[in-house]
């Protein structure tokens, strides 16, 4: 029993199939608590309310730059192993990392306005996700404009490759181009201090709502991807035969 | 001596098997023409044999440097002369000089005209004239006589005859009668790809792609 | 490799080759802007280093899809992946070549166009090197993105989308080269930056740029 047996279309299927109930209520329990909780918080002593909007900004922000990641091991999969599935759920995956891009954006201008007085800052994290957003863009639009399946996966793959480098070394020039007015890292093992607990694990709840909420979401649309394959195939022998 | 070698060739195009169980080997001198309907697949085996593409299942066995491709295009460019196309590709394959290649395809006086003023049939016979000055000895053509005129199609059979005479080997496309008694014929049709079958472990084929793989 | 070197430049410059075009299109940019911001000297002087990179890069961009798609509709494409020279090393010679009908012109020429625009005179050696190093990184990118594109329908509008966002960090460090000389200071960790960048693309791009030339002549 390997990992890649779900490569298989139909056992991927099967198996999704099986799992998708309980992902989508366990990010909906996730995501329900774990935002009331957050929105029960009490207000932060410099920030007041508008720091409540971090359980939707920093999850949205983790998840973001974790799709891309979870896009370039799908690409590295298929362009390696040459497993279908793989190479749809990257296909998947890149309008929810967009739409997270998204979120995180606007969530930022919302919660940047009443903080640093400007929707936009010419921030270092701020134009690196404005990049990664146009990193999505392309790849996206590169998927829709190659009629071919495969070649459409394999350009993808190629793509996605070299747009992570180069949004890796985008994210320091710009550091390089502006210092900026974020704070440090939220969370990370070693500055505890950064936030407090009473907002730690409301926003680990957070997360991994919205890591579950990917998940659903990825299952659901690869599903559908394989599907219109499906589709496309059996039409395809209907013209031939 | 066999110079190409294919063994259990399928072949696909956009995804599906179009083609598959194709075997044949090409000897020194000789040359084997494909037949076969509109979509059978020629194009693309033409195009796995050349490299251009990999083959779904099956080997293809010859010497990388050794096949020269003419495609449908011809791999022209308009504003060069007909001298300097021939003298760039030459270059590029470290062939022979254009000289002998344009006396054989009677383009001698069009030498220093830019290709842009050539007829569609004077291209074309520019275009089969870059396969003398690639210097290999398997040539894959694929449709050489399209716009060819009588005395044209007559001038490249000529050309093969050479070339075979010479120790070369053709690999053709083609729907005219070319006159060749010596070539073999392969028609494609009994080899056109069957659907998929039964999805599942027990499949053998490996599928051309995804779609065969699910439909 | 020379043969194909010599066959694009021939080309570029041949009759309706486009040799020419970028450098014009570059002036009309440079025209452009000072309608647009007001003739001041002091507001050209400060934004000309960024008006100028971000000039030449469009003016590069304007000629990318040239790289790949006359070779590829005519099928000379498909000659040259038979051919001996492996297709990593005929993408390098065709990035180079369209760095020397395009990125060459432009970076002899900067000077004037600083002029132009007002650029301080202590800046104009670092705009030439800074040029001169960044320029081959967005020729070699743009071969990468011409060879994911060809054959496309639009693939034009596409490429643009899948290339200026590599154009980023070259962009980044060469104006900041220049902004810092304009400003008097040293401009040479930036540039040290960039000629990294340029050297990485350049060792590394072909590969990608092959892989995707195959994948599309398929």
């Amino acid at each position: 029993m390997s990992i890649w047996e779900y490569a298989n279309p139909v056992k991927f299927m099967r198996t999704s199939s099986a799992i998708l109930p309980w992902v989508a209520a366990g990010a909906a329990l996730c995501l329900g608590a774990g935002l009331v909780w957050g929105f029960l918080t009490p207000q932060d002593y410099k920030q007041g309310s508008t720091v409540k909007i971090m359980f939707l900004h920093v999850p949205a922000a983790m998840m973001a730059i974790n799709i891309w990641v979870m896009m370039l091991a799908a690409s590295l999969i298929w362009l390696i192993r040459r497993h279908h599935v793989s190479a749809l759920a990257a296909k998947a995956a890149a309008p929810v990392g967009a739409v997270m891009t998204v979120i995180a954006l606007l969530t930022g201008a919302i919660w940047g306005q009443p903080m640093w007085g400007t929707w936009w800052e010419w921030d270092p994290r701020l134009t690196a996700f404005l990049i990664l957003f146009l990193f999505y863009l392309g790849y996206i639009a590169l998927w829709s404009a190659v009629d071919n399946p495969d070649s459409a996966a394999d350009l993808t793959g190629v793509l996605c490759l070299v747009g992570s480098v180069f949004a890796v070394l985008s994210r320091y020039a710009v550091n390089f181009w502006n210092q900026g007015l974020h704070q440090g890292a939220s969370l990370s093992v070693k500055a505890g201090e950064r936030v407090d607990p009473t907002y730690k694990y409301p926003l680990y709840l957070c997360m991994l709502g919205f890591f579950l909420l990917f998940v659903t979401l990825l299952l659901i649309r690869t599903r559908t991807e394989i599907r219109r394959r499906r589709t496309a195939a059996l039409l395809a022998r209907e013209v031939r035969g | 001596m066999t110079r190409l070698s294919v063994r259990d060739l399928a072949v696909a195009r956009g995804g599906r098997r179009v083609a598959e169980g194709i075997g044949f080997d090409l000897d020194a001198g000789q040359a084997l023409i494909l037949r076969g309907p509109n979509g059978i697949g020629k194009t693309t085996l033409l195009r796995t044999v050349a490299g251009l593409q990999p083959p779904v299942q099956g080997t293809v066995t010859a010497d990388p440097d050794a096949i020269a491709y003419a495609g449908h295009a011809d791999g022209l460019k308009s504003a060069l002369t007909v001298a300097e196309n021939l003298a760039f590709w030459s270059q590029v394959f470290g062939g022979p000089g254009p000289g002998a290649a344009l006396a054989a395809l009677d383009l001698g006086r069009l030498s220093d005209r830019p290709a842009a003023m050539l007829s569609a049939g004077q291209k074309r016979r520019l275009g089969l004239a870059r396969l003398l000055v690639t210097g290999r000895p398997v040539w894959v053509l694929d449709e050489p006589t399209v716009s060819l005129d009588t005395a044209s199609v007559a001038l490249f059979a000529a050309v093969i005859r050479a070339h075979l005479g010479g120790g070369g080997s053709a690999l053709m496309a083609t729907h005219i009668d070319l006159a060749l008694p010596e070539a073999r014929v392969l028609d494609l049709g009994p080899h056109r790809a069957g659907d998929g079958g039964p999805t599942g472990p027990g499949r053998t084929r490996a599928p051309a792609g995804f779609d065969e793989a699910f439909a | 490799m020379i043969a194909l070197l010599m066959r694009d430049l021939r080309l570029a410059t041949r009759a309706g080759g486009g040799f020419g075009l970028g450098l014009a299109f570059f002036l009309i940019v440079c025209t452009l802007v000072p309608f647009g911001v007001g003739p001041e000297g002091g507001t050209l002087a400060r934004i000309a280093p960024g008006i100028l990179w971000v000039g030449a890069l469009l003016a590069c961009l304007l000629s990318l899809d040239r790289i790949f798609a006359l070779d590829w509709e005519d099928g000379s494409l498909d000659l040259l992946a038979t051919a001996p020279l492996p297709l990593e090393g005929a993408v390098l010679v065709k990035a180079a070549a369209h760095w020397i009908t395009t990125g060459l012109p432009l970076v002899l020429a900067a000077p004037v166009f600083g002029v132009l625009l007002h650029l301080p005179a202590a800046a104009q050696p670092w705009l030439l090197v800074s040029l001169g190093v960044g320029t081959p990184a967005l020729s070699m990118l743009g071969a990468f993105g011409a060879a994911i594109t060809v054959g496309l329908r639009r693939g034009g509008l596409l490429m643009s989308l899948l290339v200026l966002p590599l154009y980023v960090p070259t962009l980044i460090f060469g104006a900041e080269a220049v902004r810092r000389g304009a400003a008097g200071a040293d401009g040479a960790t930036p540039l040290v930056f960039l000629s990294g960048i340029t050297l990485a693309v350049l060792a590394t791009m072909p590969f990608a740029a092959a892989a995707a030339l195959r994948v599309n002549l398929r």
